[in-house]
Parts: structure tokens; C-alpha cells; sequence
């Protein structure tokens, strides 16, 4: 009996009025939390009734305190007839139970309703009284902080990156019991709503009972699912990342990244275990003192045998560019064998973080992913399906006594999965994945499993407890060049999983690198990039015989290969165009419908400064003496060369010459073409140059010998730049950009359209899709023209397939503006100083080796003339946030760039406004506290569909209403931002000959407490310099 | 391919003005596209005629679903599911319930019921201002004087506590409260040369001067319904008309006073008489309601019109009010200076600001 939870019911307002007579409310609030229930008195005729009541107090276990929600009903009283609920507010207490996040949940709650919406506020107070237990960690894992964020959160530091962890829990879906046919809408929403709050509380405990186990504390880069499987149930997974946060002290994190010991101010870490093999307090190079270990933990994942589905049609891609050098050759053996040695001992060395600590990434293989189609009735108890055959009567019998093994049958879908990207990964010579996510798509039975990641080698020196022989460690950071290493390749050169084209690294010219480099991670802080970066999107649509069971799970996987390769071939078409070489956050989505699958990719393309220049597209026709064919092929190519141009122009994609003698090694001359079609891995039939001396560069052939590919051609062209003063990229970050001011607005965006013939074509099929995604990025751009300048980052879309002949695109991304004046006034110093601290990732402990600035500065290829000013500011790919961080305010250089701008004023903040944000940061703020997690699940139904504004209204005002439930909470927890929010599912039905429509909506985030920087611009001024000033120089302050 | 649903919902809700300003004036979102397109707007940001389509439905969608909370202005202020900047909340509130000239000229003094709603139809054809805009101001001036009567406390402080409207527009709807509560006449013909601000102007004075709030402010109504007891006693002042030599004695002190002083000298010494009885007839006459709600026109009527038609400058008509209302102090027989002053002082100021073509 480890908990107290305490309750208090203040007052409520502006309830709608529930006595017509009177036009008044007498309102009551039950108080529930597991079987236990208090009730307030009724306030007697008032829509803004002051219960004020006594504290309730509820005694439960901890784990009790985990898996519940609270629930809270305000009711209005009827003398004669039963209550009417007038809505619910459903408070998740798991932020109260670590020690140091929030303390109280205080606050107005909007009173939610599944049929109304939202009707009036209500005020509540929530504690928590924890009791220590020495056995309190059996069962329950609190104190196990999660954090959606995937990197290392701003005000902590990484002690130890154990690693993956997962979990799933199944129940029977309430919507799909027979009860439900007797049950009013309403019942059913909520008990659908509370039974998936349990399943998210009980999974986050158990994800925390195995992070414990790994002696974390924390889990970063947590991502909870749904899979609304319909008759067959309702699965709640989770993926994360297991590591030991320690945080930060705040005047520590304020202090300028200085060379001095005596700035590493420790914390103990949260769990109260003491960790033997954390961090040696001491060393003057404060970078070895973050010792980043694997603590090599057993495996967690029930390994079932494989399922009765026979049907594991898993189609799979290895998705890599790159290639190397044998550069360092005993080294690398070295290396990979510690790497090895120390991710082995784990089933999954998976990682969902897609930014990382300084260091920790070493090389980039390439994009893994994995797909596997499975039929979910298939899921049963053999002796169920037996008994029961496939008819629908089931329903009628108690469900329970027959999915108790089902996780076991989902988990074993996943390991499989998981086995096959672990392959891959080792396919492309490396032992990890990072930037892991997994996804499911589902039509009726059918269900596609997804995962995908990027295969990466990681630095033994994180990998391990203890300490590394220094001259090892001295050879890393030798073999590391800033900005480049990421990029070498890790497979062996002669041993090449796929074949590719290598050339020596741009930058270092030391170490081979692959001609285009694919990942599903964000553009690592210290990458040397060129110009800026822009979204760029596949999109694809293949229809598909409607089918019944084995047959359509068949069809489906035969088409899945196809899908997948034609989105590659689009992506590499649509990157060249743009002049880029580089993809970084790639999502590939495919989505399963009745009659068709959609495909649907986004990423960010950037030009790598270490990557050799993309070779051009080139149009062949198949009938070369055909004189107008000829005539038009010669006019579309020409129409591809002006539009390579003009987006080089436009992202300011110029690299610096470098001249051949300088490396000495073969330069690949641009434009030479050499023949290759449409083949996966794209560059390939051409040798490595190491074998072929004369070194062509490929260009990209095309060969148009049908309508099909003529299409193609035209498609590519069809997409158009955004308006001037827009970018936009899939990212935490857009490259090129680093002054972003305070302005932000996320928004979140949502079409449906209707096919319309019956007859539809691929071709029809495409360009529809096609233009809805283009014709909805045009609305944003204008609806955000006010903004200009200004980016849209984060821009995250999905595809569902609600019915026969609708598509349903969202969109969720935030714009940020910039200033676009203070970009032009960087200097190039400024540049230069922000590269060094470019990787800074985890800057509040940031302390920059100097050989590696040195370094960095030497390689730096850039000439000092004044128009590549603008290319070279780019370099400095990280927020402005978290730089204007890392320069802190010692800098007396930093003040005085802050006076001399235009500073945006900063005092409108008024009390009470919360920002929401997919992004892990918020410009020109610091944050301070994350007070825990936010994750909700809502579910809004409505039969009177026309009266509420048709579908747009009725989905308008509910994706309104979650996102004031969302600031709601945080505001009551104390908090005025959720960053890392991200809108999971957004399940949308409708049936407008009966006037009704249902929407099922699950977002999550991080609730955090900012501060301006600006506000803290006070307290640092009074900082005496430090002396690190050659460090700290020229940094602009954002506000 | 037809979109079936197409939203876009933003953390801080996005307002465009220009948009909100179509929404007010009642234009559907097919001709407030046609007048966004002619605005050159397309031209200047690239957009397509169906973006525009999709922004100006997705706006009004937005405003209609903030139409609720603007009926009572405090709402919007504490909800949550609109995030908007508190100078935004502003704009909405002062936008919403802004009215136009045309329109309020039409329904002054009218009685805001259903009868009066009715006629929108044709106060919108006449005004040329659409039906839906006539409706909305309309129900504004409803509501705003639902609100507030038998309310207790100043007029224009419960408007601007319940409605949270600015200084100016506050007391725009004080008048506008004031006169449908005492129903004044202001759409006669030769009312028709007024402005409603000429008419807010004497609704803030007899506000002040006139009601149960001028002497009692803790009283329900104290600033709609006029003093009563204080019109039972203009009665009173007939003396000064009916009294042929308080009349006499009243003109030859105004006439020497004046004498050269005035350029209309000998039209003001001719129709003296005809003007204070004028004036003191109005005052008398005020207890019965008929003639309260006729107040506006008895005053153009009995002193601005022939006043005009004698081509006095309004110099001499500030003058002459000046000494008329002064001189009675002199007048040894009249023992109702006090009510003199409460009645004259209002009515000065009235008929200064009523004097003009």
C-alpha cells in the first residue's frame, strides 16, 4: 500500500445548462479511481458551480497508480430520473510519481464529453503522497521517467544508452463486444477510452519493470501505438530507448562550455541504485568523462515459436547507399569487434533516438527496413477458430477465455521483424539501428507490419563500461573528421552487401563514401552541410484486386517489393533534381486499403559537403531515330537540367571547387553518364573507381520506353518549390537555417477526397494523390503566408485509407520564422565558431576538445570569398536554440549581437498560453523541466453530422478541443509547452446517409517548463566572462 | 476527385482579417472568395482560386464556431479550445460587435423585438448592407440591452464588463440601449439629416443629466429609464411661457444681453417667444411617454428648424442658449432654478449638437 492519492474538486465553469425549465445545472462530480468512488455535494442551479470540497483520499498501490487513470464524472442531478453525465475528465497521475517532475496537478480541465465535446471546465487538485517501499519496485516502475523526445532531453545527459525495450498488451476491443449493440454510443466510447488508458498505463509499467531491470532510469524516444484490429482486438505496443538520465543542475547547464572540471556538477541519478559503472567524476577533458555504456542486459522479448500463420510473406529491402574505404584497416576490425562484442550480448541493438551525444554515432550504413504482411483471424486459438469456424457468433462468448495468448502471437510478428532488420543492419556492416520506428497498417484482416531504421556503427567507446586505452581513443577521434565520419562508409569495401559507388570522402579525402547516403535519422549537429534543405516526397499508388483472407494477404505481399522500389526510384529521382545527395528522417509509409496500397515517403534532402556531387538525370528514349521523339525527349531533358539549376540556385547548393591535387586520388568528372536504369541500388553497374581508374561519374538514366515512364518523368516535374521565404523539411532541424526567432504555430492539417470514377487507373490513381499532397502543401504555404520568412519543420504525413474511394492525408508539422537578415549579417567567424560547437548535442555539458576544433577548422574546404558566405552559414547545421544555449551569455560578443538586432518583444507571453511543438526544442527558449509525458487518447461521435458542420466542422472542432485538452494538462502540471508532440493516429469514419461520423484521436508529447531566453539574458549578464572567449565568440543569441 | 473534408486547425488559432471583415458583412464564402480573388490576392502570393476556396472555408468555419463565445465576449477570454493572443481576442470582440452607421440610423430608438426583426429585410435592401450582417448587429443590440437592463450601476461600465468593449464602442451601445429603451423617434424625415453620433452625443448627456442615475446610483435601470419624478416636475417650467410678464422680463433680459452681440439680432428678438415657449412646451410635455419618444422631433421642429430657416450662424444659436438659460437666474419670480439648470443644461447641449444642416 505504497500511495496516497488525494483529490480535490474546487469549482466548475461555464456547464452547459442541463435543466431547460430553469436554464440552470445542479452539478455533482463523482471522483473514481479503480473501484473506489467519492462524490461531491450537489451545487444546487449554477453553470459555474463552487463545490470546494474536502480532500478525497484514495490508498492504492503503486501499481494501481500506474495503470489508472483518474476519473472524473461531473453529473447533473435529477430527483425523479437518473443523473445525466454532463462529461469526464480523465487525468493521468503517472507525471506526479517521479520525484522530481511535477508535484501537484492543479488546473481547469475542459469536461469532455464522447457526443458533445467539450462543455464547461472543471477545477481539480491531484497529489500524490509516495511511501517508500523496499519492495516497490516489483511491480510497479515508478520513478522510470519516459520521455517521447528522441534524443537525450535538453537538461539531462546520457550516463548509459542501455538500449532497446518493448512491450505489448492485447484486449478485447469494448466497440467490437456484443454488449456494444445494447450499449448507447456513449457507453461505448468510454469504456473504449478508459480501456486504453489502462492498456498505455499498464504497458508504460511494464516497459519500466525492464528498464529497471537494465539499471536505467529513464526511457528516451518512447512511442506508443495502437492497432485497432477491430473484431480481432486492441493492441497497445511500445518501443524506446532504455538509458540513465542524470540531470543537469541548472547553473551548471548556464555556464559557458569551458575546459574546466569544476563545471560538471553531478546529480545522483533518480534511481536510487547507485550505478558502479556510470561516471568517474574528475578528468580535466570533460568528453571523457561522459562515459556512454551498454549495460549488457538479457533479453526481454518473449520468443515464441513462430505463429500458426504460415503466411509470412515478408517481403524484404536493405535499403544502403554507400560504400568505403579499407582505410584503417586493423582499426576498423578492432573496432567493430568491440562493437560487436558489446551489442551482441543484446537480442535488438536498436535505438529509436534520431539525434545522439557527441561521439556516439560512428558510421551511417544506410536505411534498413522490413515489412511483413500477416492475416489477423488468423490470430486465435487454433482450438477456438475450431470450435467457432469463421462465423461472427463468437461474439456473443466471453472473449477473454480466448486471447490470453495473443501478445504472445504479436510479439513473435515483431521479433521476427525485428530478426530481419537486425540482418539487414549486419548486411551493411553494421551492428545497430538507430532512428528504430515500427508501424502497422490494417484493413480489415489484413495486416502490414513495418519497421524500418539505420543500420550505423557506433563508438565503442559508448559502448562499453570503463575505461578505453587512450591511444585507442586518440585514433578515434583522428578517424573522425567533424563532420564527415558519419558518412564513411562501414561496410567493407571488397565485401559489398549491394553494389555501389564509392569515392573518397569530399571532406577528409581520407575514407571512402557512398555516392547518396539514406537514413531515418536527423542530420547529425556536426554534419558539414551545403545550402539549405528541402522535403522531398515519394508518392505512389498501386490498386489491387479486392480479395478475401490468404488470397488478398498474397496479392498484397507480391505487391509490396514493387511499391517499395518504385518509392526508392522516385526518392533518387526527386533528390537528384534537387541537387542533393543526402536523405536524412526517411519515413516510408504504405498503406493497405480494400482495392489499393499507397505508398508514401518523406524525408529531407541535403547536399553532405562529404559526398561527391550528384550526377545529373538523363533521359533516354528507346527509339533513337525517330526524329520528333528525339525532338521531345531533347526538350524534356533540357526542361530537367534548367529545373537542377534553378533548385541549386535556390537552396544555394554551390559547393567549393576543389581542385585534384590537393587529394591526389581521381575526381570524378560530372555529367558523364553511364548507362543505368531504374535499378535499386542506383548507382551500381558501374565499377568503384578503385578498380577502374578513369572514374565516371554516373548519371542518372531514365529511360523513357513506355507511358509508364513517361509519366514518371512528367511527375518529377509537376512538383512545385514552395513560394519564396518557405522551406520545409521533415526534420528537427533545416539545414542552412539557424535564427529562428520565438514564432511558432503547429498545426495540424487534414483532407479526405472521394475517387471519383470506378474505373480508376494507376496512372488516374497517382495523380490524384499526387495533387492532394501538393494542393495541401499549397494551403499551408499560404495559409502561414503571414509567417514568411519562415520554415516548415517536422512536416509529418500520413496516408489512410478509411474506405473503398477515400484517401485521407494529415498533416502535422510546426512553422517556425526566421530572421532572415540576421542570416546575412553572420560573419563568417561566426560561421566557423558555430561549427565547432556544432556537435554539440547535449550542449549544457559540451566541452569541446580543441584538437577537434582545430581540426574541424583545417578541413574546413570553404574559401573565405563573400559569396559563399551563405553557403558556409549553413555548415552550422543545429537549432539556433540549442546554440544560442551553448554560447551562453559569458559571452560579452553574444550580448551585443542581442542588442544590435531587432529583438522580437518578448513580454506578450501572457500567463497561461501553452505551445505545442513536434519538435524536441523550442527557439529561443530553454527548457527547463519535463514534467513527464503526455499521452491521451480521445474518441468523438456525433448523429447529427449536418447540425455540427458536416465532416470538416465536426472534425475541425474535435482536433480543436484535443489540442485544449493537451494544453489543459500541461498548463495543470504546471507546464507551458509540450514538446516532441505528435499526433499518432487520427482515425476518421463517417456515414453521411445517417448522419453520423466517429473520430478516434491519440497524440502524445512532453510537457515541459521554458524560459525565455531573453528572461534569462538577466541573470547571465551578471556571469563574469569566462575565459573561454575563442570558444564563445560571435554566437548570436536567439530569442 | 472531390474533397469531402479539408481543415486545418493551428495551436494558436490563425485569424485573417481581412477574411473576418467578410465573415461580419455577411458575405457567403463563395462571393467573399470572388472578392478575395479580385483583390489581387492570388496574384500576390501564387496561390489557386481552390486554395483560396479551402482558406476562406476553413476561416468562416472558424469564426462560426467562435460566434458562440462572442455573444459573451467573457468566454472567449477564459476557454480553452481557442488559443488565441489576448490582442487578437480584442480584435475579434471589438470587430464583432462594431456596427454600421447606415444600419444603426435604421433601428434607433426602434424596440428591439422580434416585430423590428422582421423589417431587416428591408432596412438590408435599403442599406444595401447584407441580411446577415443586419441580423448579426441586430441581435448585438438585443443582447447587449438583454444584458444589461435592470442592471444596476453605470451603463457603460456594465456594457464594458459584459462585453468587453472598448471606451468608444461601449458608449455607442450605451446610447444605442438608452434610446431603444426609451424609444425615441429618429427616423422621421426631418430626423434624417442627424447622425447617430449627433444622437449618441445627447443620449451621454441626458444619461448623465436626466435618468435615476444622475441623482441615485444604486438603483436597477439608474441609466435607461429617465428620472421620472424629475419630468413630473418640468411641469413646473411652463411658468416661465405662461407667465406673460416672467416671459416678458425673460426676453428683455436675453434681448439686452445680446444686442449687437448677435448677427441675427432682430430674427432673435422676433421669435423669442415663439422659441421658449418651443422649448418650455417640451419640457412640460415629457410625462407623458408619446412625447418622450417624440423628443427629438418637437426639438428640430420647434427651435432648429426655424432657427435654420433664419440662417442663424451656430455662434449666435450657442449664444443665445447661453443667455436664455443664464437669465432666468435673473428672473426674481421663478423659484425652480435647480430643475431650470438639470432641463436646460442637457437640452443646450442637445440642441447645439442637433443644430447643423
Amino acid at each position: 500500500m505504497p500511495g496516497k492519492l488525494k483529490v480535490k474538486i474546487v469549482a466548475g465553469r461555464h456547464l452547459p445548462v442541463m435543466d431547460r425549465a430553469s436554464d440552470l445545472t445542479d452539478a455533482f462530480v463523482e471522483v473514481k479511481f479503480g473501484n473506489t468512488t467519492f462524490k461531491t455535494d450537489v451545487y444546487l442551479k449554477s453553470l459555474n458551480p463552487q463545490w470546494n470540497s474536502e480532500w478525497f483520499k484514495f490508498e492504492v498501490d503503486d501499481e494501481d497508480l500506474q495503470d489508472e487513470p483518474l476519473q472524473i464524472t461531473v453529473l447533473d442531478h435529477d430527483t425523479y430520473s437518473a443523473n445525466d453525465a454532463i462529461g469526464k475528465v480523465y487525468i493521468d497521475i503517472d507525471p506526479l510519481l517521479y520525484s522530481e517532475a511535477a508535484t501537484v496537478i492543479s488546473g481547469w480541465f475542459p469536461i469532455y464529453d464522447t457526443i458533445h465535446g467539450i462543455r464547461g471546465e472543471i477545477n481539480v487538485v491531484v497529489k500524490v503522497d509516495l511511501f517508500n517501499d523496499l519492495n516497490r519496485f516489483r511491480q510497479s516502475s515508478c520513478g522510470v521517467k519516459f520521455f517521447c523526445t528522441t534524443s537525450i532531453p535538453k537538461c539531462y545527459r546520457a550516463v548509459i544508452i542501455h538500449g532497446f525495450v518493448e512491450e505489448l498488451v492485447v484486449n478485447e476491443d469494448p466497440e467490437y463486444q456484443w454488449i456494444d449493440r445494447i450499449r448507447t454510443p456513449r457507453a461505448s466510447n468510454e469504456a473504449r477510452q478508459r480501456l486504453i488508458s489502462l492498456m498505455s498505463g499498464e504497458l508504460q509499467r511494464k516497459i519500466g519493470l525492464k528498464v529497471l531491470e537494465m539499471r536505467g532510469n529513464a526511457v528516451v524516444g518512447y512511442l506508443q501505438c495502437f492497432d485497432l484490429e477491430g473484431e480481432s482486438g486492441l493492441v497497445v505496443r511500445a518501443i524506446g530507448t532504455a538509458c540513465t538520465l542524470d540531470k543537469l543542475s541548472s547553473p551548471a547547464a548556464f555556464l559557458p562550455a569551458c575546459n574546466s572540471p569544476s563545471k560538471e556538477i553531478k546529480e545522483i541519478p533518480f534511481n536510487e541504485d547507485p550505478n558502479p559503472n556510470t561516471h568517474s567524476s574528475g578528468p580535466s577533458t570533460p568528453l571523457k568523462n561522459q562515459t556512454y555504456s551498454f549495460s549488457p542486459s538479457k533479453s526481454y522479448s518473449r520468443q515464441s515459436s513462430s505463429s500458426d500463420t504460415d503466411l509470412s510473406l515478408t517481403p524484404k529491402t536493405g535499403m544502403g547507399s554507400g560504400s568505403a574505404g579499407k582505410e584503417g584497416g586493423p582499426f576498423k576490425a578492432l573496432l567493430r569487434q568491440q562493437t560487436q562484442s558489446a551489442l551482441e550480448q543484446r537480442e535488438f541493438p536498436f535505438f529509436t533516438l534520431t539525434a545522439f551525444p557527441p561521439g556516439f554515432l560512428v558510421h551511417v550504413g544506410g536505411v534498413v527496413s522490413a515489412r511483413s504482411v500477416k492475416l489477423l483471424d488468423r490470430i486465435h486459438n487454433p482450438a477456438f477458430v475450431g470450435i467457432m469456424g469463421n462465423t461472427r457468433s463468437y461474439k456473443l462468448l466471453d472473449w477473454n477465455s480466448f486471447n490470453s495468448d495473443e501478445p504472445e502471437t504479436r510479439d513473435a510478428w515483431w521479433a521476427e521483424i525485428r530478426q530481419e532488420i537486425k540482418s539487414h543492419a549486419k548486411a551493411l556492416g553494421c551492428h545497430a539501428v538507430v532512428g528504430y520506428s515500427e508501424s502497422t497498417s490494417i484493413c480489415e484482416e489484413v495486416c502490414i507490419l513495418s519497421a524500418s531504421g539505420t543500420a550505423a556503427v557506433l563508438n565503442p567507446r559508448f559502448l562499453q563500461d570503463g575505461t578505453v586505452e587512450g591511444c585507442l581513443e586518440q585514433r578515434l577521434e583522428e578517424n573522425l573528421p567533424a563532420g564527415c565520419g558519419f558518412c564513411h562508409i562501414p561496410y567493407d569495401e571488397l565485401n559489398m552487401p549491394f553494389p555501389a559507388h564509392l569515392t573518397y570522402c569530399y571532406n577528409c579525402r581520407k575514407q571512402k563514401v557512398p555516392d547518396v547516403l539514406f537514413t531515418t535519422i536527423d542530420l547529425p549537429t556536426d554534419a558539414a552541410v551545403i545550402g539549405k534543405g528541402c522535403l522531398i516526397q515519394a508518392r505512389l499508388c498501386r490498386l489491387k484486386k479486392k480479395a478475401q483472407a490468404e488470397a488478398n494477404a498474397t496479392a498484397i505481399s507480391n505487391l509490396l517489393p514493387f511499391m517499395e522500389y518504385e518509392v526508392h526510384t522516385q526518392l533518387m529521382n526527386k533528390l537528384k533534381l534537387k541537387g542533393m545527395n543526402a536523405l536524412f528522417g526517411l519515413r516510408i509509409q504504405i498503406t493497405v486499403g480494400e482495392n489499393m496500397l499507397m505508398g508514401l515517403a518523406s524525408a529531407t534532402g541535403v547536399y553532405l559537403a562529404a559526398l561527391p556531387t550528384p550526377g545529373g538525370i538523363q533521359i533516354a528514349g528507346k527509339t533513337p531515330n525517330d526524329g520528333s521523339y528525339e525532338q521531345h525527349i531533347s526538350h524534356m531533358q533540357k526542361k530537367i537540367n534548367d529545373t537542377i539549376t534553378k533548385n541549386k540556385e535556390l537552396y544555394e547548393i554551390n559547393p567549393p571547387e576543389i581542385s585534384e591535387e590537393i587529394i591526389g586520388s581521381p575526381i570524378p568528372e560530372p555529367r558523364q553518364r553511364s548507362r543505368l536504369l531504374r535499378s535499386q541500388s542506383e548507382s551500381s553497374d558501374e565499377v568503384t573507381e578503385l578498380d577502374l581508374s578513369h572514374g565516371k561519374k554516373d548519371a542518372f538514366v531514365l529511360e523513357i520506353d513506355d507511358t509508364d515512364a513517361m509519366e514518371d518523368v512528367h511527375s518529377l516535374l509537376t512538383d512545385v518549390p514552395p513560394p519564396s521565404g518557405f522551406y520545409s523539411c521533415n526534420t528537427e532541424i533545416m539545414p542552412g537555417i539557424n535564427n529562428w526567432t520565438s514564432e511558432i504555430q503547429m498545426f495540424t492539417s487534414v483532407r479526405v477526397i472521394r475517387l471519383s470514377s470506378l474505373n480508376l487507373t494507376n496512372q488516374a490513381l497517382n495523380k490524384n494523390f499526387n495533387d492532394l499532397c501538393e494542393n495541401l502543401l499549397k494551403s499551408l504555404y499560404f495559409k502561414l503566408r503571414s509567417m514568411i520568412p519562415c520554415c516548415l519543420c517536422h512536416v509529418n504525413f500520413t496516408v489512410s485509407l478509411p474506405e473503398d474511394e477515400l484517401i485521407q492525408v494529415t498533416v502535422t508539422a510546426v512553422a517556425i520564422t526566421f530572421d532572415k537578415n540576421q542570416a546575412l549579417q553572420t560573419t563568417k567567424a561566426q560561421v566557423e565558431k558555430s561549427l565547432q560547437r556544432a556537435s554539440t548535442d547535449n550542449e549544457e555539458l559540451l566541452q569541446f576538445p580543441l584538437e577537434l576544433c582545430s581540426d574541424s577548422l583545417s578541413s574546413h574546404p570553404f574559401p573565405p570569398a563573400k559569396e559563399h558566405l551563405e553557403s558556409a552559414s549553413s555548415n552550422s547545421g543545429i537549432p539556433a536554440a540549442q546554440r544560442a544555449v551553448t554560447v551562453e551569455k559569458a559571452s560579452p560578443m553574444g550580448e551585443g549581437n542581442f542588442r544590435n538586432r531587432a529583438a522580437p518583444p518578448c513580454a506578450n507571453s501572457t500567463v497561461g498560453v501553452v505551445k505545442m511543438t513536434p519538435l524536441s526544442f523550442i527557439p529561443g527558449a530553454k527548457i527547463t523541466k519535463y514534467l513527464g509525458i503526455i499521452n491521451m487518447f480521445f474518441i468523438r461521435e456525433t448523429t447529427s453530422l449536418r447540425e455540427e458542420g458536416g465532416v470538416s466542422g465536426f472534425l475541425h472542432a474535435f482536433i480543436a478541443e484535443v489540442f485544449a485538452m493537451v494544453r489543459a494538462h500541461v498548463a495543470a502540471l504546471g507546464g507551458n509547452a509540450v514538446v516532441s508532440y505528435i499526433m499518432k493516429q487520427c482515425v476518421f469514419m463517417e456515414n453521411p446517409n445517417k448522419n453520423q461520423a466517429q473520430c478516434l484521436i491519440n497524440v502524445s508529447g512532453d510537457a515541459v517548463v521554458f524560459v525565455r531566453e531573453s528572461d534569462l539574458e538577466v541573470v547571465s549578464t551578471q556571469q563574469p566572462p569566462a575565459n573561454c572567449q575563442p570558444l564563445c565568440t560571435g554566437g548570436e543569441v536567439t530569442t | 476527385m472531390t474533397s469531402e473534408l479539408d481543415i486545418f486547425v493551428g495551436n494558436t488559432t490563425l485569424i485573417d482579417e481581412d477574411v473576418y471583415r467578410l465573415w461580419l458583412d455577411g458575405y457567403s464564402v463563395s462571393d467573399a472568395v470572388a472578392l478575395r480573388v479580385r483583390s489581387g490576392i492570388l496574384e500576390q502570393t501564387g496561390a489557386t482560386a481552390a486554395v483560396l476556396q479551402s482558406d476562406t472555408m476553413d476561416h468562416y468555419r472558424t469564426f462560426h464556431m467562435l460566434e458562440r463565445l462572442l455573444h459573451a465576449p467573457p468566454k472567449l477570454l477564459h476557454q480553452l479550445i481557442f488559443q488565441i493572443p489576448p490582442s487578437r481576442q480584442a480584435l475579434l470582440i471589438e470587430r464583432y460587435y462594431a456596427f454600421d452607421e447606415a444600419f444603426v440610423r435604421e433601428v434607433l430608438g426602434k424596440k428591439l423585438s422580434k416585430g423590428t426583426k422582421k423589417d431587416l429585410d428591408d432596412i438590408s435592401t435599403k442599406t444595401s448592407i447584407t441580411l446577415k450582417s443586419c441580423r448579426r448587429q441586430f441581435d448585438n443590440f438585443k443582447r447587449v440591452f438583454k444584458v444589461v437592463e435592470e442592471m444596476r450601476g453605470s451603463l457603460v461600465d456594465n456594457i464594458q464588463q459584459h462585453f468587453l468593449l472598448s471606451d468608444r464602442l461601449a458608449r455607442d451601445y450605451a446610447a444605442i440601449v438608452f434610446f431603444a429603451n426609451n424609444r425615441f423617434e429618429t427616423g422621421k424625415k426631418k430626423l434624417q439629416y442627424l447622425s447617430f453620433g449627433d444622437f449618441a452625443f445627447c443620449a451621454e448627456l441626458m444619461i448623465q443629466n436626466w435618468t435615476l442615475g444622475a441623482v441615485d446610483s444604486q438603483v436597477d435601470d439608474m441609466d435607461m429609464d429617465l428620472d421620472k419624478e424629475f419630468l413630473q416636475d418640468l411641469k413646473e417650467l411652463k411658468v416661465l411661457v405662461a407667465d406673460k410678464d416672467l416671459l416678458d422680463l425673460h426676453k428683455s433680459l436675453v434681448c439686452t444681453a445680446l444686442r449687437g452681440k448677435l448677427g441675427v439680432f432682430s430674427e432673435m428678438e422676433a421669435n423669442f417667444k415663439n422659441l421658449s415657449r418651443g422649448l418650455v412646451n417640451v419640457a412640460a410635455k415629457l410625462t407623458h411617454n408619446k412625447d418622450v419618444r417624440d423628443l427629438f422631433v418637437d426639438l428640430v421642429e420647434k427651435f432648429v428648424e426655424p432657427c435654420r430657416s433664419d440662417h442663424w450662424p451656430l455662434s449666435d444659436v450657442r449664444l443665445f442658449l447661453n443667455q436664455y438659460s443664464a437669465s432666468v437666474h435673473s428672473l426674481d419670480g421663478f423659484r425652480h432654478q435647480a430643475l431650470w439648470d438639470r432641463y436646460m443644461g442637457t437640452l443646450r447641449g442637445c440642441l447645439l449638437r442637433l443644430y447643423h444642416d
